[in-house]
């Protein structure tokens, strides 16, 4: 900060990362409006509730070691080195960078930023589950996947010295894996033990549409995420870096723009490539849900997220078409899913998020096979077994496998499921109770002072 | 009674760094906040705990209120 260009660096750095945070929490206003809407009345604040109690609960735990993972697990620990107690020294809760300190003015801002990712992952989870969880059971799975297991594969997969990128050539610039598939893949895991709402399956393998009880709401709760995902991708880059601070092997003195992984991008590809991406989704969405509200703009979402994986380096019309594939086959997978094993993805989250992510990086493989992954040396280069193996990573290993064990344990220890019966009667029996009992009262006593 | 060591801003600002107060007991505000989480989560389980089970009772006695 003592040279013109050194303060005007970091002080648009600072202000890019802040300007990522209030963009990113329309996302999860998009996903409360979204669970609310495809509630039933008689669990709207529930659900609420239940999603919005992630902020201050990932919160604090990212604060108070989500945030070290980060740095201090990019070698696995124990595959490609140890645990990296020197960068995670100046990220944990009691670091002296973490407050308020005029010689480092960008670790809270960004932070925040990752802290936003931590959320919309156990976001993704909350919509899967809504209408039958615990709160108690929902929150401590909320915490797991947003503060420790996302984290760890962003270690390993999100991070310009992570394993994965290192030997697995892992490319994932926008997150399809490292936040939409690890979501995805927790929340089928919960699913499984979790089981069905009541009535949604009926004899016979019979399955009922659940009504939203607000169509409108869940749609504009969709556009509101849209909105929010502006945040979400420019918070993935690194707005301004010289090629020293890089460090790696690109040479001459043009400053750019890059990647998590500090490849150089451009914000003009990624803009371009989110709208082309979000249009594929929406109008293969429209298409092959026959004009359905809802997976049109669930479709925009998925195309996105299918795309997310390369949109750093994917022609526009590449982006579309892939943006597009995702979605159809997140529609298709959906229902097979559904027909098949007796899921109830209450909003389609496990395709959206999960499926279509996972697909992403699978087709990412192929699309930017042979493209270095990072501008360092020793690095494999980006292929499609590489990808599919990062795939499963992502969706089994780091998130099916710890929403199920998660789930064994709390269902075990009588915290998953609520009660049949409060279930059956609504999840918001008191509030609903206690406010007839008002209005009952004040008719009385409307009556006895006529 | 002062909590920090910064007593006038004629300084040079290259020279400051951390600037907020309690500086040295991080380590023990962060044991704070962990145990004040542990502690949350303890008290929510409970509570839901009675909420659904008084629930469950006045749904199984056929009371609706």
């Amino acid at each position: 900060m003592d040279t013109e260009i050194s303060a005007l660096t970091t002080v648009f750095t600072e202000f890019y990362y802040w300007l990522t945070v209030p963009l990113m929490f329309l996302i999860h206003v998009g996903f409360c409006m979204y669970e609310v809407g495809a509630s039933r009345q008689k669990n709207a604040m529930h659900t609420l509730l239940k999603n919005s109690m992630i902020i201050p609960l990932v919160t604090i735990t990212f604060f108070f070691f989500g945030w070290w993972i980060y740095w201090a697990f990019p070698n696995g620990p124990f595959i490609t080195g140890g645990i990296d107690f020197a960068a995670g020294a100046a990220n944990t809760a009691w670091s002296e960078t973490m407050g308020p300190n005029l010689g480092d003015r960008i670790t809270g801002v960004f932070w925040a930023a990752f802290l936003l990712f931590s959320w919309t992952a156990a976001s993704i989870v909350s919509g899967a589950v809504i209408e039958r969880i615990r709160l108690s059971g929902f929150w401590i799975i909320a915490v797991m996947i947003g503060s420790f297991a996302w984290v760890v594969d962003a270690a390993w997969g999100w991070h310009s010295g992570g394993w994965m990128v290192k030997i697995l050539g892992y490319h994932d610039a926008y997150a399809s894996g490292v936040i939409h598939a690890i979501a995805g893949g927790c929340a089928l895991g919960v699913l499984v033990v979790l089981g069905p709402r009541i009535g949604k399956f009926g004899l016979g393998g019979k399955i009922r549409n659940i009504p939203q009880q607000n169509p409108w709401l869940v749609c504009v709760g969709l556009f509101l995420i849209y909105t929010g995902f502006w945040g979400f991708y420019v918070a993935c880059n690194v707005p301004l870096i010289s090629p020293e601070g890089i460090g790696g092997n690109i040479t001459g003195a043009t400053f750019t723009a890059t990647n998590i992984y500090l490849a150089p991008t451009t914000l003009g590809a990624i803009t371009v490539n989110f709208l082309m991406s979000l249009s594929g989704g929406m109008l293969i969405g429209y298409m092959v849900s026959k004009g359905e509200a809802f997976w049109t703009y669930s479709g925009g979402l998925a195309g996105i997220i299918t795309a997310s994986a390369g949109n750093d380096l994917y022609h526009p019309i590449q982006a579309m078409v892939i943006g597009g594939m995702g979605t159809y086959a997140a529609y298709k997978l959906h229902y097979w899913v559904e027909a098949k094993f007796k899921i109830d993805d209450a909003v389609g989250a496990v395709a959206v998020h999960g499926y279509a992510g996972f697909i992403g990086v699978v087709i990412c493989g192929f699309v930017l096979w042979g493209y270095p992954s990072s501008p360092f040396d020793g690095y494999a280069t980006i292929n499609p077994l590489g990808q599919f193996i990062g795939a499963i990573i992502m969706f089994f290993v780091l998130g099916f496998v710890p929403g199920w064990i998660a789930a064994k344990i709390l269902s075990g220890l009588g915290m998953l499921r609520i009660p049949k019966e409060v279930e059956i009667a609504g999840l918001d029996m008191t509030e609903t109770n206690l406010a007839a009992a008002e209005l009952a009262e004040i008719e009385a006593a409307a009556k006895s002072e006529a | 009674m002062s909590m920090t060591e910064i007593g006038n801003w004629a300084v040079d600002l290259k020279e400051v760094g951390a600037v907020y107060p309690m500086q040295g007991m991080e380590s023990i505000m962060a044991l704070v906040g962990v145990v004040l989480w542990l502690g949350w989560h303890v008290w929510q389980i409970r509570h839901e705990n009675v909420v659904l089970d008084e629930q469950s009772a006045q749904l199984k006695g056929g009371g609706s209120d």
